[in-house]
């Protein structure tokens, strides 16, 4: 048993963070997340330097990671920083791309933006009613929300081919984008294909899409639990410095004891995260992840609520940056399936 | 990052689960199964047998008698004891008298009461509670009186569980009025056979007698029986409060739970169907389980802690506050999956049916109600939350 970094893992973690407090520092962050193309594309050159991504890919795929713990460690950091970075399409991307055992090298370096555009505004969640269709290498329907898509150069679709699911990849150029800022920073697109060329990647791809899902939720739950450290700390600051009454708000049990409550619900699911991460590539993986996502879903918009709460006023301002670590603590949620979604994912597990 | 157990670990659980398949006896386990009474000749029974493989002071040091095993070891016991129905281990004299005798208490003191504490001579109860101190426990008033070679006690302890099996009580006595209220306190061990000492049962809410109240009269104990210098006693209570931590978050009893909840769920049918098919009641069991499996982690992490810097810090009382609230969460499932069939009051007509005994489900109820004391009792959740506050969240 060890719950402690390995030395690799500590020293990425360690860069990451320090490269998002010197460069993506919160007021950056804010003026560049809601202003096409909704990240800063040359802090992006320089995360890629960094290894980020390479941290999130198997040796065989040209990484140097790739297993939980890299994904976790990673994403843990983005979601400190509240970074609005497309690293999550990136990680999808490079999943699929590896279990197609196509060549990723140009993802890896950064220097071609993927996109992966699964769900639709019928089917957020379900691969089984994806309505996008394949016929003769063109691709018709409309993904929604997809992350990272704003300036995304190539899209992974996933797109119904005679019976099976398979994965295409689309050029942004031959399809019609329509990129927008999300409520909580960053960029997404709606992909509008009518007839649009795409080269089949995999065919009978459900697995490897579930796969690759799987480690997108993993990455969400582990930016959730840095956005709600970053947020905790924000707010037992402000319990200990804003005063009512002649006293620090944080004097007040009625406060105190929702504090607590808090610290409890985030190691809780600092814990689920890291039990999801080690099962990744087991055969529980699934439920596991689904679990982690249930309890982080939960724990995420009680720590954004109360935050605010506690915060008063000032929290339902935009300058302040608890604001922010809420809308995106709250939205983490919906993305990759919500709580009810994965509740019935581990309910299935109880049948026979 | 690893969560798995060393090959040393493993072969330690091995071990442990040979030796329980091999000695806890049938009837004993079968009765905690089915949530039955034990008697105080079922508990003793147990402490003997696992007296005689060595494992009874499963928490002490080698030098006295206990086992020496690490953090991870004493959880990995806990776990299996609990997955094997095992009686549990009477906490009074093993978890709570022992440690303090081996920190505070006289080389005197050790040799005499600790090989007592394991051949079952002495049984211990816990003299803490007065009616006028729960929660604000250093407001507690039974006076010790020093007079010569003696302390003269008066006054009231309440909440003391199994007196009525006890030989021995220790007790936080006031020995000063004046300065702050946790500097008059002082630990004392009284012999329950001294004159002037009563022992009344409180009827728990479902019907059980677990708890006793205590009257001091003019009760004369020999001055060699503080423990510590007068007046330290709540420097002992502190830390006694940190030993009765271990296994806090109750992780193997939760298991067990969850386990028979969906047993139960299983075998039991609403609309043709088994329970849990429905839904709703799925969600119910699956929201405790995830719980229950961050808990799991949450506990792991801090018996890592425990094990590579020492000791645990004030975030077990997170376990506390979780650990009960979940186990609790279980007592209710298990209890609104009968629905109905959780009504009959527990009584030896119950007991005594096969049906209903081969279904577990006796006790499902009264269990409910009699787990209400975790979020109260070792500090209530709200004390806990205190604590947290205070260490962890520096507010």
């Amino acid at each position: 048993m060890d719950f402690s970094l390995t030395e690799d893992r500590r020293m990425l973690s360690d860069s990451l963070n320090r490269f998002i407090s010197d460069k993506y520092g919160y007021d950056h962050r804010v003026k560049v997340a809601y202003d096409a193309p909704f990240h800063d594309t040359a802090l992006w050159a320089e995360m890629c330097e960094l290894g980020v991504l390479y941290a999130l890919a198997p040796e065989d795929a040209g990484g140097f990671g790739g297993a939980g713990f890299d994904i976790t460690t990673v994403f843990e950091a983005l979601g400190r920083g509240i970074c609005p970075a497309p690293v999550l399409g990136s990680l999808l991307a490079s999943k699929l791309l590896t279990a197609a055992g196509a060549d990723q090298s140009a993802l890896l370096d950064g220097s071609v933006r993927y996109a992966v555009a699964i769900g639709e505004l019928d089917a957020p969640y379900d691969l089984d009613a994806i309505e996008t269709e394949a016929k003769d290498g063109k691709l018709t329907g409309r993904k929604a929300v997809v992350y990272g898509g704003a300036d995304a150069k190539v899209f992974l679709v996933a797109a119904r081919s005679g019976g099976t699911l398979a994965v295409y990849e689309v050029k942004a150029s031959d399809a019609q984008v329509t990129g927008y800022a999300l409520i909580d920073g960053g960029g997404a697109a709606e992909l509008f294909l009518d007839a649009t060329p795409g080269t089949e990647v995999l065919a009978d791809a459900t697995a490897a899409l579930e796969d690759a899902l799987d480690a997108g939720r993993l990455a969400l739950c582990a930016e959730a639990v840095g956005a709600m450290d970053a947020t905790n700390e924000i707010l037992l600051d402000y319990l200990r410095t804003r005063k009512q009454f002649g006293v620090a708000i944080g004097k007040f049990q009625a406060l105190q004891h929702r504090a607590v409550d808090l610290v409890t619900e985030i190691e809780q699911a600092r814990s689920i995260t890291i039990l999801a991460a080690s099962k990744m590539g087991a055969e529980e993986q699934a439920k596991f992840v689904a679990m982690a996502k249930t309890l982080i879903g939960r724990a995420a918009r009680l720590v954004a609520e109360e935050a605010i709460q506690m915060h008063g006023g000032i929290a339902m301002t935009w300058e302040a940056a608890v604001s922010h670590y809420a809308k995106r603590l709250v939205m983490i949620d919906a993305q990759l399936g919500d709580v009810d979604y994965h509740l019935e994912r581990v309910i299935a597990t109880y049948a026979a | 990052m690893d969560l798995s157990f060393t090959k040393e670990e493993e072969a330690f659980r091995d071990e442990v689960r040979t030796f329980l398949a091999d000695n806890l006896p049938d009837d004993l386990a079968e009765k905690v199964r089915i949530g039955g009474e034990l008697e105080k000749h079922d508990m003793e029974r147990w402490h003997a047998i696992l007296n005689d493989k060595g494992w009874l002071a499963y928490g002490w040091p080698v030098e006295f008698g206990g086992t020496g095993w690490s953090p991870v070891e004493k959880h990995i016991f806990e776990e299996e004891a609990a997955r094997a129905n095992a009686p549990r281990i009477v906490p009074f004299g093993l978890a709570m008298l022992g440690p303090v005798l081996q920190k505070f208490g006289s080389k005197e003191q050790q040799d005499h009461y600790l090989p007592r504490i394991l051949d079952g001579t002495d049984w211990w109860c816990q003299g803490y509670s007065e009616p006028g101190a729960g929660s604000d426990l250093a407001s507690l008033k039974t006076r010790a009186v020093r007079d010569g070679d003696e302390y003269v006690i008066n006054g009231q302890k309440t909440w003391t569980t199994l007196g009525q099996h006890a030989d021995w009580i220790f007790c936080l006595v006031r020995t000063k009025t004046d300065g702050k209220p946790q500097e008059g306190i002082s630990f004392i061990l009284v012999d329950l056979a001294t004159p002037g000492i009563e022992m009344r049962p409180i009827k728990l809410i479902e019907g059980g007698h677990e708890v006793n109240e205590v009257f001091f009269t003019d009760v004369r104990v020999p001055a060699a029986n503080l423990v510590g210098e007068e007046n330290m006693g709540w420097t002992i209570a502190k830390f006694l409060l940190g030993h009765e931590r271990t296994n806090i978050a109750g992780v193997g009893f939760s298991m067990k739970a969850l386990e028979e909840v969906k047993a139960l769920a299983r075998r039991t049918k609403r609309n043709g169907k088994p329970l849990i098919e429905n839904p709703l009641f799925a969600a119910r069991i699956a929201d405790v389980e995830i719980e229950l499996e961050a808990m799991k982690i949450t506990n792991l992490r801090m018996l890592y802690t425990a094990q590579t810097q020492g000791a645990p810090g004030p975030e077990t009382s997170i376990l506390k506050i979780k650990g009960t609230v979940i186990r609790q969460a279980l007592n209710d499932l298990a209890r609104r999956a009968l629905g109905p069939a959780a009504a009959p009051f527990p009584s030896e007509a119950m007991f005594g049916n096969a049906a209903l005994v081969e279904a577990g489900d006796v006790n499902n109820a009264a269990d409910y109600f009699n787990n209400r004391k975790l979020s109260i009792f070792g500090g209530s959740n709200e004390i806990q939350r205190n604590i947290l506050t205070k260490a962890m969240l520096e507010l």
